[in-house]
């Protein structure tokens, strides 16, 4: 009878976890409409969502670029079909990889920032005097950091995948001797604008939501302690990762998938 | 107010820099610069069989990218495959009498169609037919037709 008391006190919580995540979620984007008059306070969050994601977000993408460029080409060159080594970089980049690690990386490096911010307001009781002063803090702080990091997430997975592709680019073409011409002429071939770039975008957009939601919510409903506030720090990078993973093979498979 | 200076110079160098890789992505490694929007004209033909000719695989003439396949159908009627095809609009001077046939770039790449232009005066034009066509090469068939023509070599030299 008690374990079955304790499943039914577990799923109680997460349930009731959920639906204050939601509502969270719904007051957040409620207070959103109002922020186009306090552009100053957005423009403060994109600089510490996203360009001080700039660089990591950068390096990486010329890495993997580079790797798959090195990866691509030691199995094609097999078949001979070492130009479309191009065609295999891009569409990785542009579809997955673009998207997906930047959305880890985001996690990372802006989400757990956020919730670590938002979590010691908390714990300083900064937001509740906020409330005291009449000032909503879900409007005034909330808010201006989700849309930020809604905003900053396809930019950054852009410039990643970019990126991604002069490294693949620089280790196919610059070191090992695929033809340039036939290197941009067989990607502009293959990867289809509306198909492929459209789609990564709209996948990016969606892992910014969700992982900015999941990083201020974890913040919002942290335990207000030191120790609250580094657990809550540590499932918003777990539970991105996660989230991330999973909605990338819904999303794929509605994509491209035909299932 | 040097710092809020910075701060916003950042985000402009940041949002200039996002957009200019979707830009890049969009013109640089997409079809978006080489594709036209449906602007061109239609023009059907039947296949006996198209093999692995899908939407949007090329039209070619002379090796060049004349057009893309726009449809591919069924005729319940001559139980052959109906492939529509859009052609680039500066592509209108086409002999009427053009054939087409389902060609292979490469040894295992990708399937396309070839035009090949007659001698007849007047143009394709929208909504027309490619009368003369030829089907894609299905390997088996091809191995199996060798095959056939070598065991009756064979028999006749028995």
């Amino acid at each position: 009878m008690d374990t079955l008391q304790n499943l039914g006190r577990w799923a109680l919580g997460m349930f009731e976890r959920l639906g204050r995540g939601h509502l969270f979620l719904l007051y957040v984007l409620m207070g959103t409409p109002g922020l186009l008059f306090r552009l100053r306070l957005v423009v403060q969050q994109v600089y510490s969502v996203g360009v001080l994601s700039l660089l990591i977000v950068t390096v990486s993408g010329l890495f993997v670029g580079m790797v798959l460029g090195l990866q691509g080409y030691n199995t094609l060159v097999d078949f001979g079909s070492e130009e479309a080594l191009s065609v295999v970089v891009a569409l990785s980049l542009v579809r997955e990889l673009g998207p997906v690690v930047t959305a880890l990386l985001f996690a990372g490096r802006a989400g757990s920032a956020l919730t670590a911010e938002i979590g010691l307001m908390k714990a300083t009781e900064q937001l509740a005097g906020m409330e005291m002063m009449a000032v909503d803090p879900l409007r005034r702080v909330v808010a201006p950091r989700f849309l930020a990091g809604f905003i900053s997430m396809p930019l950054l997975a852009a410039i990643f995948s970019a990126v991604g592709v002069f490294g693949g680019w620089f280790v196919g073409v610059g070191l090992l001797g695929v033809d340039d011409g036939a290197f941009w002429s067989q990607m502009t071939a293959k990867v289809d604008f509306y198909e492929d770039i459209v789609n990564g975008v709209i996948k990016s957009a969606v892992f910014g939501f969700v992982a900015t939601w999941i990083a201020l919510f974890e913040g919002y409903d942290a335990v207000p302690t030191s120790e609250g506030v580094s657990r809550a720090t540590t499932r918003t990078v777990v539970h991105t990762a996660l989230a991330v993973l999973g909605l990338d093979f819904v999303l794929t498979a509605l994509m491209f998938g035909g299932v | 107010m040097l710092h809020s200076r910075t701060v916003e110079i950042g985000v402009g160098v940041f949002v200039a820099a996002g957009l200019a890789a979707l830009f890049m992505l969009a013109m640089k490694v997409s079809n978006l610069s080489t594709f036209k929007a449906e602007s061109g004209y239609a023009v059907s033909a039947h296949f006996d069989n198209i093999g692995g000719l899908t939407v949007r695989s090329p039209v070619r003439m002379s090796g060049v990218l004349v057009g893309r396949v726009s449809g591919i159908g069924f005729d319940s009627e001559t139980y052959q495959a109906v492939v529509t095809m859009n052609i680039d609009p500066q592509y209108d001077k086409l002999p009427a009498d053009t054939s087409a046939s389902i060609l292979t770039a490469g040894l295992l790449g990708e399937q396309y169609i070839g035009l090949d232009p007659g001698g007849d005066l007047r143009f394709l034009k929208d909504g027309d037919e490619i009368k003369l066509t030829q089907s894609a090469l299905v390997l088996e068939q091809i191995v199996g037709q060798f095959l056939f023509s070598k065991a009756q070599e064979g028999a006749a030299a028995e």
